[in-house]
């Protein structure tokens, strides 16, 4: 019984990290069809920002729910302004061009912090299940990306700065031919994505450290989560997230993380193999 | 309402329109008639702004806004029913109406355009993409008027249309130049269509204004085969 249930901590914990991952980069790419290649380096920057943040006396709270998320979202809404604009449209260009941004950050945080690992402690403590302890902070993770599901939702479905995301997403002459100005949306969507990639970054930061390069271990699950959920960016994200995560820290519990990224990446090969346009291209459709 | 001076513009090196003039009053109806490919789509999207002006100047209610973004236009009052609809597929019917007003930050009024077009009452939770071409253009035309525009420009409201629903359609026009008192520029092939509701026609012949009609003139076998083909 304490097993089962330190297991199914354990996949909720698996299916929170990747829904944190991925979610920023499922709203950018999956909203304006945009590649992020640094979609790593904005976990990173909202890992330091946390940090640095903390260090100065900020709130652990504050700086990873709020420094974080506020610091990336700036940064995100720059890069759009600066590069991201003119690009839209020209995917490989794009590509390229975050490649280029994401290696600019990785310069400039090794030149200012150095290239060693920097950490901040998690908060709250554990809790006994029989023999077993499970981190409070982690359980703290699971209703944080559960929430953050409910509120793009919400946002996406029931406001009005939703509506016109989403109806310009689909047709940005047509939005903009009823008054609504797609320059706009698109920053706006990319600071969002930007921000809560941030948040995700700062979030993680006690659990995993940050280092200049640290983007690099989760740029590739975050694209693999976002392009096996499909078109349907929440229930796109969710599905693969529930899926892969499963898949992994099972495989992590039994045998060695190792095997749980193998696991996890050969379960991405199949479900392509099968479902070419994501989970959602087959099931779900029409969701957001 | 709508001045047109010496307007150009061209898709790449290729030139499209050569010189348009056009003068549209307040609450006119006015048609645009000619061959395919001889710039009718062009104007519009010209005035709306999506194929930028090389040259000349377009005035809307007095202001110039011939280098105004879209978007910019349409708040000023400028609406546009394109040629195939361009339905937002996914969104509910009733997210597409409500398009047409949270652009442009006007009041909500779904229920007094939904009094306009009962048709589309009981399809309001349906996705836009699953309407039938008729009904996603009653849609089109609804989803502009949410918006409040002063002038709209339709681009072949009757393409791809069934016979009934074209009968629908021309009575809503005719509504809304009447009692709305809508200004309005009707793009079209359809004759019967356009000779039915414009008040004057203008023929368009490779990028410029060629000539105006009287509606009845539509009807007159040598001048529909010399500027039209047909």
């Amino acid at each position: 019984m304490d097993l089962a249930a330190v297991l199914t901590f354990e996949i909720l914990n698996g299916v929170a990290t990747l829904v944190l991952i991925s979610v920023g980069l499922a709203i950018i790419f999956g909203m304006m069809r945009v590649i992020n290649l640094a979609h790593g380096e904005f976990l990173m920057l909202g890992g330091y920002a946390a940090i640095v943040a903390t260090n100065h006396g900020v709130n652990i709270w504050v700086a990873m729910l709020l420094v974080a998320p506020l610091v990336v979202g700036v940064i995100g809404v720059i890069a759009e302004r600066l590069i991201i604009r003119v690009l839209y449209g020209r995917m490989i260009d794009t590509l390229l061009a975050t490649w280029g941004l994401s290696l600019f950050f990785i310069g400039i945080v090794t030149t200012i912090f150095g290239n060693t690992v920097a950490g901040i402690g998690a908060p709250l403590g554990s809790l006994g299940v029989g023999r077993y302890t499970i981190s409070l902070y982690r359980l703290v993770l699971i209703g944080i990306a559960a929430a953050i599901l409910a509120v793009i939702f919400v946002a996406l479905r029931r406001t009005r700065l939703g509506l016109i995301a989403r109806g310009t997403m689909e047709n940005p002459n047509m939005a903009a031919a009823l008054g609504v100005s797609p320059p706009r949306v698109y920053a706006t969507t990319f600071g969002v994505g930007a921000a809560l990639t941030g948040l995700a970054g700062g979030l993680l930061a006690p659990i995993s450290g940050v280092l200049p390069t640290v983007g690099a271990a989760y740029v590739a699950k975050a694209f693999i989560t976002v392009i096996s959920g499909g078109t349907a960016i929440l229930a796109g994200t969710a599905a693969a997230s529930s899926l892969f995560g499963s898949i992994n820290q099972l495989l992590t519990y039994f045998t060695t993380p190792v095997i749980g990224e193998a696991g996890l990446l050969a379960a991405a090969i199949l479900l392509l193999r099968a479902l070419p346009h994501g989970i959602t291209g087959k099931l779900f459709r029409g969701s957001l | 309402m709508l001045s047109v001076t010496d307007l150009h513009a061209r898709y790449g090196r290729i030139p499209i329109l050569n010189g348009i003039r056009l003068e549209v009053a307040a609450g006119e109806f006015v048609g645009v008639l000619g061959h395919n490919g001889m710039g009718k789509t062009t104007l519009l999207k010209a005035l709306m702004g999506f194929v930028p002006a090389q040259r000349g100047r377009i005035l809307f209610d007095g202001v110039d806004v011939t280098h105004e973004p879209p978007y910019a236009r349409a708040r000023r009052g400028l609406g546009y029913v394109p040629q195939g609809r361009e339905i937002f597929p996914g969104l509910s019917v009733r997210d597409n109406l409500r398009m047409g007003f949270v652009g442009r930050g006007t009041e909500e009024r779904v229920d007094a355009i939904l009094q306009m077009f009962p048709r589309l009452i009981p399809l309001l939770d349906r996705r836009g993409g699953t309407l039938s071409g008729g009904e996603q253009q009653l849609l089109a035309i609804a989803r502009c008027l949410a918006g409040h525009p002063k002038v709209i420009l339709f681009d072949e409201p009757t393409e791809g249309i069934q016979p009934s629903i074209i009968e629908e359609l021309v009575a809503v026009l005719r509504r809304l130049h009447r009692t709305e008192a809508l200004t309005i520029v009707l793009v079209e092939q359809n004759l019967e269509f356009i000779a039915e509701l414009a008040q004057r026609v203008l023929l368009i012949q490779k990028g410029a204004i060629l000539r105006e009609l009287e509606p009845e003139e539509l009807r007159q076998a040598g001048v529909l085969s010399e500027f039209v083909g047909v």
